[in-house]
């Protein structure tokens, strides 16, 4: 067996909105039929809530974070940690250890609860 | 309402507004949500303007409000069927509410200082919040002073909150090792809030803003001793407020700084003043920053015995440092001013005809005016006061400029 990362990519939206119910039905409905594959992931926050992290100039070098998600072309999505920190600062903490940080950048989208 | 009755609601009114910036900064932290916090104020704020008159002010009114707006708070929690009553205990809220110290309050304004300057906001962002949590300004206000619209200003303002409370952003005083990485953003929230209190809106002068900046500056001062750009900071703020009753006259039109009564500035805050701006360039020495620097512009201003007795040499070389850290035109502009008070008039109107991209904005044309008048080129000088009128300049400003027209002797 294999496990694969499955990446949504969708137009910006608020989950919590009630407008959102059927579209939330459908993935509480994805999520039943397939939960013999399913290991794990989550719905995220709008990309309003994101907080971008890079270390300038290498491994222990100056935290910098910028509001708003990661919008670069010229880097991809090589991977991704699902953190449990006790608050933003924690996680940046956290973020700015992982090597990635170090010569790309790590968007940080709390997830939404279930 | 009788007059006597108008005067006393609105003092009433005063006193809500400012005991409710405090309790508010209070509320965010035992709630964790702007959001909630700022409802269950502003429905406590509601009680006190209904009950207060009648009953009377509380003997001491920001206990009156911490109470109430703690009994709104869980009454909204518990309102939210998610929330249970073991959370409503952990958030603080249940029981009566503590008396709580002064060191609490003021460290509890500190936090929401650090939280609306988080670095993970947009600097838009931490401005927006910071004039409307801690200043306590509209949203109407806010879009006025950062030239946007209230929509935009109203929408930006959810966003913000709403990254604060599902993004997790921590309501606490950094540990020392974050601190000089955040002082920045917090220096200048402070200084902005001390500008808007000058400012104002429409209203030339807002002490309780002024008031408020001067004692997040000290704040600031106790908690990091050893930075002067915080001495310089609450320097410049000092010995521009003891400047603060000469600014306007009786009928509120500005006093320009020649002609304001200099037996009136407060004597006690220069002196205070002083003290730091000589600390804080101790300290700095040649790596002053923008504070340090326009706090000792602020200071030869504030002990010279008169307006012709200023050191102008000694500012226009301030002002030519602050260039370096800071090279706006508005510096330019107050740098040529001084050079047309140490080398006379004609060199000052080449320095401000140097300067370029300024023919927006009416200090430009005013300053051009005062100093052509000076020379007696006064045709010149009045189509200059002319065009700083069709700027668009705030009221003051504008009630001045007209006044300096009608001055001059027409042909």
């Amino acid at each position: 067996m294999t496990q694969y990362a499955a990446l949504i990519y969708t137009p910006d939206t608020d989950w919590t909105q009630p407008s959102e119910v059927d579209t939330g039905k459908a993935y509480a409905e994805f999520g039943e039929n397939n939960a013999a594959s399913i290991r794990g992931g989550a719905g995220l926050h709008q990309t309003s809530t994101a907080t971008t992290v890079r270390v300038k100039g290498g491994k222990g070098g100056d935290v910098v974070t910028t509001d708003g998600p990661f919008a670069e072309a010229r880097e991809v999505l090589a991977g991704f940690y699902l953190l449990e920190a006790a608050d933003l600062d924690e996680a940046v903490g956290i973020a700015a250890q992982i090597p990635g940080a170090w010569y790309g950048a790590v968007e940080l989208r709390p997830v939404l609860e279930t | 309402m009788s007059l006597a009755d108008e005067a006393a609601s609105s003092a009433l009114a005063e006193v809500v507004r400012d005991e409710g910036r405090r309790v508010l900064a209070t509320l965010i932290r035992t709630t964790g949500s702007v959001t909630l916090a700022e409802d269950a104020v502003q429905e406590a704020a509601i009680e006190a303007l209904r009950h207060w008159p009648r009953e009377g002010v509380p003997h001491n009114p920001r206990a009156w409000l911490t109470t109430v707006a703690r009994r709104k708070a869980v009454d909204v929690i518990r309102r939210d069927a998610n929330r249970t009553d073991k959370e409503v205990s952990a958030m603080d809220l249940t029981g009566p509410a503590p008396d709580l110290p002064e060191s609490v309050v003021r460290d509890d304004l500190l936090r929401l200082v650090f939280t609306c300057c988080h670095p993970s906001l947009s600097v838009s962002a931490q401005t927006t919040l910071s004039l409307n949590t801690l200043c306590g300004l509209s949203i109407a206000d806010c879009a006025r002073l950062l030239l946007t619209t209230e929509s935009t200003m109203a929408r930006r303002l959810g966003r913000t909150k709403q990254k604060i409370a599902v993004a997790g952003i921590p309501y606490r005083i950094p540990s020392d090792a974050e601190l000089p990485a955040r002082l920045e953003a917090v220096a200048s929230t402070a200084y902005l809030l001390f500008t808007a209190g000058i400012a104002g809106a429409e209203d030339a002068v807002r002490p309780e803003l002024c008031a408020e900046a001067i004692r997040l500056g000290r704040l600031l001062v106790e908690l990091m001793p050893d930075e002067s750009s915080l001495q310089g900071l609450l320097a410049l703020m000092l010995l521009t407020d003891a400047r603060r009753v000469t600014r306007v006259d009786a009928a509120g039109d500005l006093v320009l700084l020649a002609d304001q009564d200099r037996s009136q500035w407060d004597a006690d805050l220069i002196a205070e003043g002083l003290r730091l701006v000589e600390g804080a360039l101790r300290r700095s020495r040649e790596r002053a920053g923008r504070f340090e620097l326009q706090a000792a512009i602020a200071a030869c201003h504030a002990s010279a015995p008169t307006y012709a007795d200023t050191d102008w040499a000694d500012i226009v070389s301030l002002y030519d440092a602050l260039l370096l850290v800071e090279p706006t035109e508005i510096v330019r502009l107050n740098r040529a001013v001084a050079v047309g008070e140490r080398d006379g008039a004609l060199a000052g109107l080449e320095s401000l005809d140097e300067l370029t991209g300024l023919d927006r904005f009416h200090l430009w044309h005013a300053c051009r005016g005062e100093l052509l008048v000076r020379l007696g080129r006064t045709e010149e000088a009045r189509s200059a006061f002319e065009q700083a009128l069709a700027c668009d300049p705030p009221r003051a400003d504008g009630r001045h400029l007209e006044r300096r027209i009608a001055t001059i002797p027409s042909r």
